[in-house]
């Protein structure tokens, strides 16, 4: 290995590890502004761990990831304004309705395969979009605010309530990292693994591809779903078309994973900060601001269909946040022997 | 009482003929090539809107400008799967579902910024007007006729095409198997691009029932696909006559549906799709 790549990897990892502790301590270092834009780009990172997961791994290529966002949303709504239950709590218990409501979408989709289980992800998600207009004490289709007393709930004045929406945000974005390292790093995720590269040649090796796709596919939901919740917290209002909403829960998130490297751990969040870079600048662009990550995302494909990341990964010698068994150095003698194999 | 539910039920089963025109193009590409097209919506919608500029700018009859503009269509397909799609067919479906997802949001927005959000619609003039009365205060409209009557010539067509000519025998042989075709000295590339220019075919023509039919905007994409969808799954993978088999479904279901409201009439539709999906996977017309 050359020590200026091992030089250019351990700054990188560096840069990553400063970036946590940053993030870690946020609420202290940043104003108002950056904290709100801070828990959205937490928010959307989920989103995106979640869809690369799903379709970078499990070959469950979904497009109808709104669909759980949308559910966390309402069934936050529900818990706090309408059951008055704890406002904490109602972050979870929206985790536990998203994947109850996963088990019978998956029941159903899973009856299609790749393309065809894509858009039949997307036809749930259409449906249970409009089923949520048809609850009156939701609002019906115009939607409905939280009640200030719940949002008192997060802190009394506003720098502390965005702190501890903040808080809400950075722990779920890390337990998702966490959760996907170690299913990536697991038995299951070797599995994984092995499917996103081949998946006849994993099965035919033994990979349990039904079991490893049930689980990612119902272990997605609660994170989708608790991130559906925070971010009604920091929009607060649910209402179907925006709680729901397909450009803002499923394309962009596609578009920030296409980009940044579907199918490896980093491309989540390497996508997701291009696309809150780029978005300060597509703003205004409007309608351009998609017509532009669309073409980006294609071209991506067309290059490097692993991303930016597959990209960068080509000059690298391992990943930034190794995933993959390293496989265990040959003893002294056997690596002579192999030295002098084609010798002989 | 009576009359408007044979009305309804009429309506429900002409519509299908419609829905069968949007689905035919799927069909073909998903039966052929194996893979869906989520773009397929918008390239109806993008056609809708060719339409509209040719009636309405340049002044052509409708019928007249959609005859136009399917030779265009077939050009602009066997382009589209030669320069692009050919480069992420086969390695992996993955890849030809973001390509082409991509592109419809590319569509989408496109034709948003081109001519803004408002619905458009083409006149279609004395055929859109005209009703067929049966008496008993039961009438259906001539158009609608004429569309479930093209639904049924064009899966007649297709049906002719794929199973009884030479060309059809080529698509369906590279269909089957990539390699063994290229081995026997048929040109894979090519024969895709042949049966996605037909595929462009079928979505000229069913953007010009739509086109004169509906209201359209850029957003009405996405709902095609899904209807679309909806009504290749509820036929059968694979099988034409089965799409309209499934179209008829997913029309009388809305028909029924949009007696109660606007929500209910595509609620309607999904549901029955998914319960068809939850009871028989297979459709109801399978192929194989």
């Amino acid at each position: 290995m050359a020590p200026g790549q091992q030089l250019i990897l351990n700054l990188a990892r560096a840069a990553f590890a400063v970036a946590v502790v940053a993030m870690a301590v946020a609420p202290s270092l940043f104003g108002a502004t950056e904290i709100v834009l801070l828990t959205e780009f937490l928010s959307m990172l989920v989103l995106a761990i979640m869809w690369n997961l799903l379709a970078g791994y499990a070959d469950i290529v979904t497009v109808g990831q709104h669909a759980f966002v949308g559910v966390g949303a309402y069934a936050l709504f529900g818990f706090t304004a309408l059951a008055g239950l704890n406002p904490f709590l109602s972050i979870p218990l929206a985790g536990l309705v998203a994947f109850i409501i996963a088990v019978p979408a998956m029941i159903l989709v899973f009856r299609l395969r790749t393309a065809y289980l894509a858009i039949g992800t997307w036809v749930v998600a259409e449906v249970l979009l409009l089923i949520a207009g048809k609850f009156s004490a939701f609002g019906g289709g115009s939607g409905s605010s939280l009640p200030i007393s719940i949002i008192l709930a997060f802190g009394r004045a506003r720098p502390e309530r965005l702190a501890t929406i903040y808080w809400l945000a950075f722990a779920l974005a890390a337990a998702a990292m966490l959760a996907t390292y170690f299913l990536l790093r697991s038995r299951i995720g070797i599995g994984l693994t092995a499917m996103r590269d081949n998946e006849e040649g994993a099965a035919a090796i033994g990979v349990n591809i039904t079991y490893a796709r049930i689980l990612c596919f119902l272990g997605t939901a609660p994170f989708l779903g608790m991130a559906g919740a925070i971010i009604t917290l920091q929009k607060l209002r649910i209402a179907p078309q925006a709680s729901f909403s397909i450009i803002d829960w499923t394309v962009f998130i596609i578009f920030n994973v296409v980009i940044g490297g579907i199918g490896s751990f980093e491309g989540p969040i390497i996508g997701t900060i291009i696309y809150f870079v780029l978005r300060q600048y597509l703003a205004e662009l409007g309608a351009w601001n998609l017509i532009v990550l669309g073409s980006f995302s294609i071209v991506i494909i067309l290059i490097e269909k692993r991303g930016l990341w597959g990209l960068l990964r080509r000059a690298l010698s391992d990943d930034l946040i190794p995933i993959a068994h390293k496989p265990s150095k040959p003893s002294k003698s056997a690596e002579a022997a192999s030295d002098a194999e084609p010798a002989a | 009482m009576v009359s408007i539910w044979v009305n309804q039920l009429l309506q429900g089963i002409l519509l299908g003929g419609l829905y069968t025109l949007f689905a035919t193009g799927l069909s073909l590409s998903a039966g052929v090539m194996r893979f869906v097209n989520i773009a397929h919506g918008d390239f109806i919608v993008l056609t809708g809107y060719i339409l509209m500029i040719l009636t309405v700018s340049l002044g052509l009859n409708p019928v007249v400008a959609t005859l136009l503009v399917l030779p265009i269509a077939f050009a602009f397909g066997f382009g589209l799967q030669r320069m692009l799609l050919q480069r992420v067919v086969g390695e992996n479906v993955l890849l030809v579902i973001l390509v082409t997802f991509g592109l419809s949001i590319i569509i989408e927005n496109g034709l948003l910024e081109g001519f803004g959000a408002d619905s458009q619609k083409i006149s279609g003039g004395w055929m859109e007007t005209a009703t067929i009365p049966l008496g008993h205060d039961v009438n259906v409209g001539l158009f609608q006729v004429v569309t479930f009557a093209a639904a049924v010539i064009l899966v007649a067509a297709l049906d002719l095409l794929l199973y009884r000519t030479g060309i059809g025998a080529k698509i369906r042989a590279v269909s089957d198997d990539v390699a063994a075709a290229d081995l026997i000295g048929l040109s894979s590339v090519r024969i895709y691009a042949i049966a996605m220019g037909i595929t462009f075919v079928t979505i000229g023509i069913a953007a010009g029932f739509m086109s004169i039919w509906t209201n359209f905007d850029p957003a009405s994409g996405p709902t095609r696909l899904l209807i679309a969808f909806e009504v290749i799954v509820l036929g059968g993978l694979g099988s034409l006559w089965g799409s309209l088999a499934g179209g008829v479904v997913l029309g009388v279901a809305q028909a029924i549906g949009g007696q109660f409201d606007i929500t209910w009439q595509m609620l309607a539709g999904h549901i029955v799709f998914l319960i068809v999906l939850a009871l028989r996977p297979q459709g109801l017309f399978p192929k194989y």
